[in-house]
């Protein structure tokens, strides 16, 4: 298997796009990549978009054909790839196999979602068919309650606190700020996390992602190939993924992902490093419980030390391992689809030097982690400063 | 033939008769005497009929001790089914699992729908048709907000399992007789949302004398008094009815009082006389006679005499009695009745 | 929800009535075609689970799913039933400050919602605390 390189990378910017329809999303991030890129769109020989629904949001199936026909890429072959807002993170390992395995030579992996054309109370019922519509959505279930029922576990086991859980908030808006893509930019505080309106206890408002419209894009070469298009490949060093049961009481536990920590295993056994060599992380905050457990899940502290880590201010920007400098789900916005391939384009520009205020210093190696509902999916990237 | 096994269900909510007077500025102690009633059974917004029903139904097949299989008929008697067309019976008797070898079917006939559906299962049972069948009386009654029936309509439910004298048997029948006649003193027109009734029209010409004709038509056929009774339970619209109609027919009213639910729980419609039955075989005594009139509006009354076998003692305590329902109660507001009701809707 | 889908878990919905795999002795809810755990070694045949557990977890709902917004707000807990599986459903018949971790339910027949005002009414498990 040879070795794969991200070579270009683009997205649109993440908010409520009332102007841009889901094609000219599609088409600005994918022009944007392969401007990036440098690559004449001549020489792409495959197509894989991540996409939770289409169908639901606006109505279209078929995805995997609308993005060839509009970016004028017919006749190559094109997927469409779904596992709910996992679907960017796998659509990109995806097209990583499809390099590494010599099938393909230059691959579009891209990531849309076109949320706000519906009603509120229809996308969270459009959200809510990542979980198991029988015996959890039949039941009253919302995806907050299910991340919720985590979060409540989670304190009564190690005393993870609602005011820790705020801070993974006030972080990644901070963040955000320092982000011109994002769809927020304003900062929040800890007191006004707590005082927003409950969602599902203990979550509140300010506890949840928001609903964004967006995409991102980003082109994969074999890195043999890739000085033609980059002075800095990023070579893709790991990839991992993992399912789980999909309803969250069948699962083993109720205070971390299993898929995560299975699909970091693989990633990190595949690049040959250590959850300690990691300097910077894109992870799938969802939910501020979702940080606070994903980085437990992904070695970077004990399980049940999460809060403690956030309070600490660990994974702040300058800190021992920054986690969502783009602001994450919550600050840069989820556009369910496009988040795992936003999270590469993120880890990209930072591992280049290019995030500009947020840069995280020296950047060399970069993980960026995208689940699946509360968890049926993990795929787990890491991602290295070529030399 | 006699009745195998008993059940009950009463939501655990309770609105008092001080809470909806304050709403309506009535004189609530006024009210609470002349209805000899305190509070009343609120359903839940996640319970109907339909779960009432089942409820009452699992517990009786728990004193039954019977394999549900063996239920022959399942009949549900109830002025507020979930539905207009598709019946209760059939969820019930999925939910015991008892289908799908047998009949099943729901009634109507006001308050007295769930006794006539236990004749049926008299007749079905002596006829050696079915070895067992299932009678179950169970409402959620509504009462239009500021009309006097507002103060009693409430919710709950009995399930009585009908088999032949035998071994399992805890209570005999002996006997039962019925007074019909067409006189409108209480109805509900099709689509509309509340009864209306003909004020004290519903009293002598109706309650009174259903029931009266009724318990004095058994006790005719089957040449007993009222002191051959232990215990005597008529339907309950009210505190008071009971105690009036067994004054006239020449019971005690400490006959009456063990079997009177209404002062605690409301008029549980289709549910009452059975509830009341049910409430005092939590309590006889093997050999013991109980007398139970019903009476539905529109109008009629079916009379029974019941007698206890020794089989009571053992199986008394295989299920909750009226009492576990009583006493796990949680009284609401007005407005979180209004909410239970879906009066409040969105 | 399609009829034919609400209609073909009747059993499981109403009853609790799941599968044991007499390979590996696990008691399974809702049933299955193939034991989880040891997949086509396993023999699965069905299996009445009891109706008492306990609560692992629990969140108080605000922000209804779709057909819940009238019973805001709602409990809806992670409970581990005594024969081994774990369910999600609602506590009912409760105050939401009431719940708590640990606490003693027992399985209940109770309306799930329904479909409008002349679709179907679909009825389903809840749990209620054991007092």
């Amino acid at each position: 298997m040879r070795k794969v390189a991200v070579i270009g990378v683009g997205l649109t910017k993440f908010g409520e796009l009332w102007d841009v329809s889901f094609r000219e999303m599609m088409l600005e991030a994918g022009i944007r990549a392969i401007e990036d890129a440098g690559i004449d769109g001549k020489l792409i020989d495959g197509i894989y978009v991540g996409n939770m629904s289409g169908g639901q949001f606006i109505q279209q199936e078929h995805i995997a054909s609308l993005v060839a026909d509009h970016a004028g890429l017919c006749p190559i072959p094109s997927t469409r790839v779904e596992a709910a807002c996992a679907s960017g993170g796998l659509a990109f390992r995806q097209a990583v196999m499809a390099v590494a395995s010599g099938f393909h030579d230059f691959v579009v992996a891209a990531g849309i979602e076109k949320m706000t054309d519906l009603l509120t109370a229809e996308v969270v019922g459009a959200l809510a068919t990542a979980a198991d519509q029988e015996w959890e959505v039949y039941q009253g279930v919302t995806f907050p309650a299910l991340y919720a029922l985590m979060a409540r576990r989670h304190m009564y086991e190690f005393g993870t606190t609602e005011e820790q859980m705020a801070m993974v908030a006030v972080k990644n808006h901070a963040n955000a700020c320092l982000n011109p893509c994002a769809q927020y930019h304003t900062k929040v505080s800890v007191e006004a996390v707590l005082k927003s309106p409950p969602v599902a206890t203990p979550l509140k408002l300010l506890d949840c992602s928001p609903i964004t419209d967006g995409a991102a894009c980003v082109i994969l070469a074999p890195l043999e190939r890739a000085r033609e298009f980059t002075d800095i490949p990023i070579v893709v060093a790991g990839s991992g993924q993992s399912s789980d049961r999909i309803s969250l009481h069948s699962r083993e536990s109720l205070t971390g992902l299993k898929a995560t920590t299975e699909a970091a295993r693989m990633a990190y056994k595949m690049a040959g490093i250590e959850p300690e060599d990691v300097d910077l992380a894109e992870v799938h905050d969802c939910f501020t419980i979702a940080e606070i457990m994903a980085i437990e899940d992904l070695g970077f502290c004990k399980k049940g030390e999460g809060g403690k880590f956030t309070e600490e201010g660990v994974t702040q920007i300058g800190g021992k391992i920054p986690v969502n400098p783009s602001g994450g789900l919550k600050g840069k916005g989820h556009p369910v689809g496009a988040t795992g391939v936003a999270q590469i384009v993120e880890a990209v520009l930072q591992l280049r030097g290019e995030a500009g205020k947020r840069q995280v210093d020296g950047a060399e190696i970069a993980l960026t982690h995208n689940v699946g509902g509360s968890g049926g999916t993990a795929v787990v990237h890491i991602l290295r400063r070529g030399d | 033939m006699g009745i195998t096994g008993y059940g009950v269900y009463i939501p655990r909510y309770r609105i008092k008769v001080e809470e909806i007077a304050s709403v309506w500025g009535a004189d609530a102690s006024q009210i609470k005497r002349s209805l000899l009633l305190e509070e009343k059974s609120v359903p839940g917004p996640d319970e109907d009929t339909a779960t009432i029903a089942v409820e009452a139904a699992r517990n009786a097949v728990a004193r039954a001790g019977i394999n549900p299989r063996e239920i022959g008929a399942i009949y549900v008697g109830s002025e507020s089914h979930p539905y207009a067309v598709k019946p209760t019976a059939t969820i019930v008797a999925e939910a015991i699992e008892a289908t799908p070898n047998l009949t099943a079917a729901d009634w109507e006939f006001a308050c007295k729908a769930g006794t006539a559906a236990m004749q049926a299962c008299i007749g079905l049972v002596k006829s050696g048709i079915i070895k067992y069948g299932m009678a179950i009386g169970a409402d959620t009654a509504q009462g239009a907000p500021g009309d006097a029936l507002e103060y009693t309509a409430a919710a709950g439910g009995a399930a009585f399992i009908i088999g032949p004298a035998n071994g399992e048997t805890i209570a005999v029948f002996e006997g039962t007789f019925s007074f019909t006649t067409d006189t409108p003193d209480f109805w509900r027109r099709n689509m509309r949302p509340y009864p209306r009734h003909a004020g004290r029209f519903t009293g002598r010409p109706a309650y009174f004398k259903h029931v009266i004709s009724a318990a004095n038509g058994l006790l005719r056929s089957l040449k007993l008094t009222p002191q051959d009774f232990t215990y005597a339970v008529f339907h309950q619209p009210n505190g008071k009815f009971p105690l009036q109609a067994a004054e006239e027919l020449g019971f005690d009213k400490k006959q009456v009082m063990p079997g009177l639910l209404t002062p605690k729980i409301g008029n549980t419609y289709s549910g009452a006389s059975m509830l009341g039955l049910a409430a005092v075989l939590d309590q006889a005594k093997p050999g013991e006679r109980i007398l139970v009139v019903s009476f539905g509006s529109g109008a009629g009354s079916d009379a029974f005499s019941i007698v206890v076998t020794d089989a009571i003692d053992r199986k008394r305590e295989l299920a909750p009695s009226v009492a576990y329902y009583l006493e796990r109660k949680k009284y609401v507001s007005y407005a979180m009745y209004l909410k239970f009701r879906r009066l409040l809707l969105r | 929800m399609a009829v034919a889908r609400f209609w073909r878990e009747i059993p499981s919905r109403y009853n609790l009535i799941g599968v044991k795999c007499l390979n590996c002795n696990k008691v399974i809810f809702p049933p299955r075609s193939i034991c989880p755990y040891c997949r086509r070694t396993g023999k699965l045949e069905p299996y009445r689970l009891s109706r008492r557990g306990k609560i692992l977890s629990y969140t108080v709902v605000y922000s209804a799913a779709e057909g819940f917004e009238d019973q805001v707000p709602y409990v809806l807990a992670i409970v581990e039933l005594e024969d081994g599986p774990r369910i999600t459903a609602q506590v009912t018949d409760c105050d939401p400050s009431e719940v708590r971790i640990g606490d003693e339910v027992e399985v209940v027949f109770r309306k799930m919602r329904e479909e409008g005002e002349d679709g179907v009414i679909y009825y389903g498990y809840k749990v209620r605390r054991v007092l």
